[in-house]
């Protein structure tokens, strides 16, 4: 372990016009660390996400990532072509409906097997080979590798595009609701296999969240978010066992007890 | 030279108004520029529709002079609907000299295929194109192919490769086959079958591309590297036809099926008509003497079987055949 952390994000705000999408958010994520961000309908979460993954640039604020060769980078000064190429290497981005970030004309292969093309891979049978590697790391039978994911159900579709986005090893992965619109017996398979890749791969994750069952299962810390503000951060366990913010103490007392 | 229509000045030379000339002239010095590079321009009404080759004859009218040699083809042939109209066109509009001949050419438009005859250095071949885009069906939007383009980003080019081999076990494409043009941009050879892709590389002529209806113009200047994509453990290979032209009996030429009759007797043609004809009526063509008349071109109903050859009797003796002569 190194004693820099992988992603420093200071004072980063986001409006739309007047209104506010997130408002002075700072943290440091480390390396291997599972950051989840929760909080309800509109409170920002979404917006931070995508400002960080650079799919949105923010108001002001600054966010630097340091690179493989260990130098910090400013996000928003890269050039387009450095970001696009951080996002499909050293980046995952885990949609919440997988059809957003799946092609879903082209064979699960191929899914798997786009980013080593897109990164200059141009062996068929290796390329094939990682494809069905993966596949069988996210528990997709082998047998499936040319079907397209119009074919899949839902829970497949999630596990497709996690293994897509984790096939060129990056290092951090943002995850917006991952397992949203999955019932609750594929959403645990999905966590579990979730939680076992982050340990082995060592991956650091942001996971946007409003269940606070999945941010207590994959996360070691936690910012809870309002109105597009940080209203409490710390360890999970101790957010969700000992929340001191009104608004946490109201969220965690909401959760539905079975 | 015979007498020319009267009405001729009531048109632009070459049809096209100046200023659009040299508007067209700009997009395709910069489409030479930057090799393969698609360059947008301000596509004209012509009279056709739009599929016919607008693009090409905005490309040709834009370069043509009084001195130049034009030659059409359709599918490598000179005798089609579209190639005998443009040719007739620019004979009308331009006054210029037309012909069949590839070596003689100065201007070669054509829709989907480049002559057997090397070009040499000097000519221009006008490609008539109607999707520029190579990476159209796998990514709809305009805004972000321009983009990949931009970047450099075509993994994407490989993923529709990677399917051929996954659903076919080989590279299933047959024309349109996507190429690098200088090491940089990917390009849409216009739908020309594969087999001419190895013609493009490096050739000493200059190669035009027009997309009227997407108003789109690109080109390969002479000597240029153009490369076809493929997998190192799945290269590039070009189509091979088991047997030779039923007419001229060339071999290593692009092949046209041609249906006979209907009951499935058909056989293999030179697609490229010019060089058919050429070798058919050339003296030192092993054809030449064997045949009734010398100079006859196409299908010479009076005697053909004169020539016997394997293609064209590929498919076994049907029921019904040669019921005239009973």
């Amino acid at each position: 372990m190194t004693d820099e952390p992988l992603l420093r994000v200071s004072a980063l705000s986001k409006f739309y016009g007047s209104r506010v999408g997130c408002d002075n958010v700072s943290f440091d994520l480390w390396p291997g660390e599972v950051l989840a961000v929760v909080g309800e309908s509109g409170s920002g979460k979404t917006t931070l996400l995508n400002c960080l993954s650079t799919r949105l640039l923010p108001s002001s604020g600054t966010a630097s990532y340091r690179m493989r060769d260990g130098q910090f980078r400013e996000l928003y000064r890269m050039s387009e072509a450095e970001r696009r190429f951080l996002m499909r290497t050293d980046w995952g981005f885990v949609h919440q409906n997988p059809a957003d970030g799946l092609r879903m004309t082209v064979s699960a292969g191929a899914n798997v097997g786009e980013r080593l093309m897109a990164v200059g891979d141009r062996h068929y049978g290796k390329i094939r080979a990682t494809a069905v590697d993966w596949l069988s790391r996210v528990e997709i039978d082998e047998d499936r590798i040319d079907d397209e994911p119009r074919a899949f159900s839902g829970g497949m579709r999630q596990r497709l595009q996690i293994a897509r986005n984790l096939v060129t090893g990056p290092r951090l992965v943002f995850m917006d609701e991952p397992t949203g619109g999955l019932d609750v017996s594929v959403q645990a398979r999905l966590l579990d296999l979730l939680r076992g890749l982050v340990t082995d791969l060592g991956l650091a994750a942001i996971v946007v969240t409003h269940d606070l069952a999945v941010a207590r299962l994959l996360s070691q810390r936690m910012m809870v978010m309002k109105d597009g503000r940080v209203v409490e951060s710390g360890l999970t366990d101790r957010v969700l066992d000992d929340p001191r913010a009104p608004y946490t103490q109201l969220l965690v007392s909401s959760i539905l007890q079975v | 030279m015979t007498a020319q229509p009267k009405d001729i000045a009531t048109y632009n030379f070459a049809y096209l108004d100046e200023q659009t000339k040299r508007m067209i002239r700009r997009a395709i010095l910069k489409g030479i520029a930057i090799p393969g590079y698609q360059v947008p321009f301000a596509s004209r009404e012509m009279p056709m529709p739009y599929g016919w080759g607008t693009g090409g004859v905005q490309v040709t009218a834009s370069i043509i002079g009084p001195g130049d040699v034009l030659k059409v083809i359709d599918q490598g042939a000179d005798d089609t609907t579209n190639a005998v109209s443009i040719r007739a066109f620019f004979k009308k509009v331009a006054n210029v000299a037309v012909t069949t001949d590839t070596a003689s050419a100065t201007i070669i438009q054509t829709r989907h295929r480049i002559p057997e005859h090397p070009l040499t250095a000097g000519q221009v071949l006008v490609y008539q194109v109607p999707i520029p885009e190579p990476l159209r069906f796998l990514e709809p939007r305009e805004t972000e192919t321009r983009k990949m383009h931009a970047l450099e980003e075509y993994g994407l080019m490989h993923v529709k490769l990677y399917e051929d081999i996954a659903k076919h076990g080989r590279i299933a494409t047959t024309y349109a086959y996507p190429v690098k043009v200088e090491g940089r941009y990917v390009m849409d050879p216009s739908p020309t079958p594969k087999f001419d892709n190895p013609k493009m590389h490096r050739s000493p002529a200059l190669q035009l591309f027009g997309a009227g209806r997407e108003k789109r113009i690109y080109a390969v200047p002479p000597f240029t590297e153009v490369v076809s994509l493929d997998f190192e453990d799945h290269p590039f290979e070009v189509q091979t036809f088991d047997q030779p032209c039923a007419l001229c009996a060339a071999e290593n030429v692009y092949l046209d099926e041609v249906i006979l009759d209907d009951h499935g007797g058909h056989m293999f043609v030179c697609s490229d008509t010019d060089h058919c004809e050429k070798r058919r009526n050339a003296p030192t063509s092993p054809l030449w003497g064997g045949r009734a008349e010398g100079a006859g071109g196409g299908l010479d109903q009076s005697t053909p079987h004169s020539t016997p050859t394997p293609a064209l009797r590929a498919d076994p003796p049907h029921k019904g055949e040669g019921k005239e002569k009973q």
